[in-house]
């Protein structure tokens, strides 16, 4: 049985289609990465999957439980950490743990060792009986992710885990993320518009744009979808020589420079360079992920982020006050 | 289907919360002391319907009821915040129902109540209406189904309300409506008909009732009609509360 079974989703809200009919399967123990720009629908997803949003149409299974109809048991399975914090400010650190446990029925003589574990894992022991309205946004970051974790889900969601973090925190997320899967077969649905994150996280990654995915694979075999190595050159370019170049895959031509996509530059990159023409400056590196959504979505995921996410929200907004 | 672990989680946030918050605690109670100390002194010379009290005395329960009544709506209409800051995210996420959601709110906005009322009883102990132990404790379990049911209210309008905006609102076309219509300032028995009518749908008006039955012995109607009342909107607001919560998502 699949940890999750995803048939034809939708959710559309008044003039957005949020998620316009997702259907995936993710095996038990799997880190799945879920890829995309801000209002691509990543959050609304995890929300429908997580009961919390009901669908449009389409369902989903989650630990073998349907959504729309047995929303309890497929809380039970679940753990949740939300992209924008949903800690409690009124209360300290620990009686935020303390309080989930209990919640999420954790049994009584578990919860203070299991409270303390998690202090140290995210590195709170020291301010856990202070106010979290006097946490650092890091800190509350950490709290939350504690408490997605202390009750143990089989399966977690982790919304943007890492967004805002330091880079020393985001190191320690990704350690316990990766122990959470070796240790705990614990299946993992995590969201994020770092590149850098799922390629190191993720065994596949869903591209997602505009409600729909685009592309799903592992990351290796979406790397090798764009070509291994990038090289961008600028001068004046034999262009018609490079493209009959057997390493080449493809050349593109943008920003005033050409963008080729080879194998192996470290072999060929002199056999390159010497059919290229009069070359003025040259950059090489290994595809990223951000390559991958650029050639696929046909857009760059930072520049479009900020304009995307204020586009659907505000729209929304401004159909709610007018009543609409 | 109550998850008591949960609700006993939930009491105990707000407990913490509450008194965290004490300066809410004071002041809720401002303006039902204006009530009481100015315009009850300032009217002192006002006729009292109840004979051989004071005007002030007889509405000391109209005024208990008015504190129970803001008290336990603000406390309902809250969940409107915690929609908006996300904190309500956590707990609709929790594999609880949403009737244990529903009572643990409830029991809180009836905490809340329970604390001002103790306040209140002292005070008005002092100064206003002497009152023994026995007394005191009827006024505390008379004051618990009003406050139950007004929380109610409170959730149930919260939960169906999108932002703060409206809250102002139902302060304005329903809180303070449910108090002027409920005889907590002047006897029924003899105001005009439209008042009359509107007071006999109105719960409040049987609370006030009950609570002067407590303190001074005479109400315009019976303990058993007063209790029956209270009763029935109880139930009538339960229903409608765990129809909301029901309802309950996640916004945007």
């Amino acid at each position: 049985m699949p940890a999750i079974k995803i048939q034809n989703l939708v959710k559309r809200y008044s003039e957005v289609t949020a998620v316009d009919g997702v259907s995936l399967e993710i095996p038990d123990g799997e880190v799945f990465g879920l890829l995309g720009p801000n209002g691509a629908g990543k959050t609304t997803l995890i929300s429908m999957l997580a009961t919390l949003v009901k669908p449009t149409s389409g369902t989903a299974l989650v630990a073998g439980r349907d959504i729309r109809t047995e929303s309890l048991e497929v809380r039970r399975n679940i753990g949740i950490v939300f992209q924008e914090p949903s800690v409690d400010d009124l209360l300290t650190g620990r009686e935020n743990l303390y309080l989930h446990s209990m919640l999420y029925g954790v049994p009584r003589r578990e919860i203070r060792p299991k409270i303390e574990t998690m202090l140290g894992l995210v590195n709170l022991a020291d301010r856990a009986d202070s106010l979290v309205k006097t946490y650092s946004g890091g800190m509350r970051r950490r709290l939350e992710i504690a408490r997605g974790l202390i009750h143990g889900p089989k399966i977690l969601f982790l919304d943007e885990p890492t967004l805002g973090l330091d880079p020393a925190s985001r190191k320690a997320v990704w350690t316990h993320i990766r122990e959470l899967k070796e240790t705990h077969n614990t299946t993992i649905i995590l969201t994020t518009h770092y590149m850098e994150e799922a390629d190191s996280l993720a065994d596949r990654i869903a591209i997602i744009n505009k409600g729909k995915i685009i592309e799903l694979d592992t990351p290796a075999a979406l790397k090798k979808k764009v070509g291994q190595d990038l090289v961008f050159l600028k001068g004046d370019i034999n262009e018609a020589a490079v493209r009959a170049l057997p390493f080449v895959d493809s050349v593109q031509r943008g920003d005033g420079r050409f963008t080729i996509s080879m194998e192996n530059a470290g072999a060929n990159l002199q056999a390159l360079l010497n059919a290229g023409g009069r070359i003025e400056e040259v950059e090489v590196r290994r595809v990223t992920l951000d390559d991958v959504f650029l050639k696929f979505a046909g857009q760059q995921i930072s520049e479009d982020a900020e304009e995307h996410s204020e586009s659907i929200f505000e729209r929304i907004a401004v159909n709610k006050t007018q009543g609409k | 289907m109550i998850n008591l672990n949960a609700v006993y989680a939930l009491l105990l946030r707000e407990v913490k919360i509450f008194f965290r918050e004490k300066e809410r605690i004071v002041s809720m109670l401002i303006s039902p002391l204006l009530f009481l100390f100015v315009m009850g002194e300032g009217l002192a010379g006002g006729h009292s319907p109840v004979p051989g009290y004071t005007y002030q005395q007889f509405i000391f329960p109209g005024i208990m009821a008015m504190v129970i009544l803001f008290t336990s709506i603000t406390y309902g209409l809250y969940i409107i915040w915690d929609k908006r800051l996300d904190f309500l995210k956590e707990v609709l996420a929790a594999p609880i129902s949403r009737s244990t959601l529903f009572v643990g709110k409830s029991l809180g906005g009836m905490l809340g109540a329970m604390i001002e009322i103790l306040m209140l009883l002292t005070i008005g102990a002092i100064f206003i209406l002497p009152l023994n132990v026995w007394k005191a404790l009827l006024c505390l379990a008379a004051a618990l189904p009003m406050s139950y049911l007004v929380t109610n209210m409170g959730l149930t309008i919260g939960a169906r309300m999108k932002s703060m905006e409206g809250f102002g609102l139902v302060m304005s076309f329903l809180t303070w409506p449910l108090f002027f219509f409920s005889g907590a300032l002047f006897d029924l028995a003899t105001s005009a008909r439209y008042i009359q009518v509107l007071s006999l749908l109105n719960p409040v008006t049987y609370s006030v009732d009950l609570l002067r039955i407590i303190m001074l012995g005479q109400g315009a109607f019976t303990v058993w009609a007063d209790l029956g009342a209270i009763a029935v909107f109880c139930l009538a607001t339960t229903i409608l509360g765990v129809s909301a919560f029901g309802d309950l998502q996640q916004e945007k």
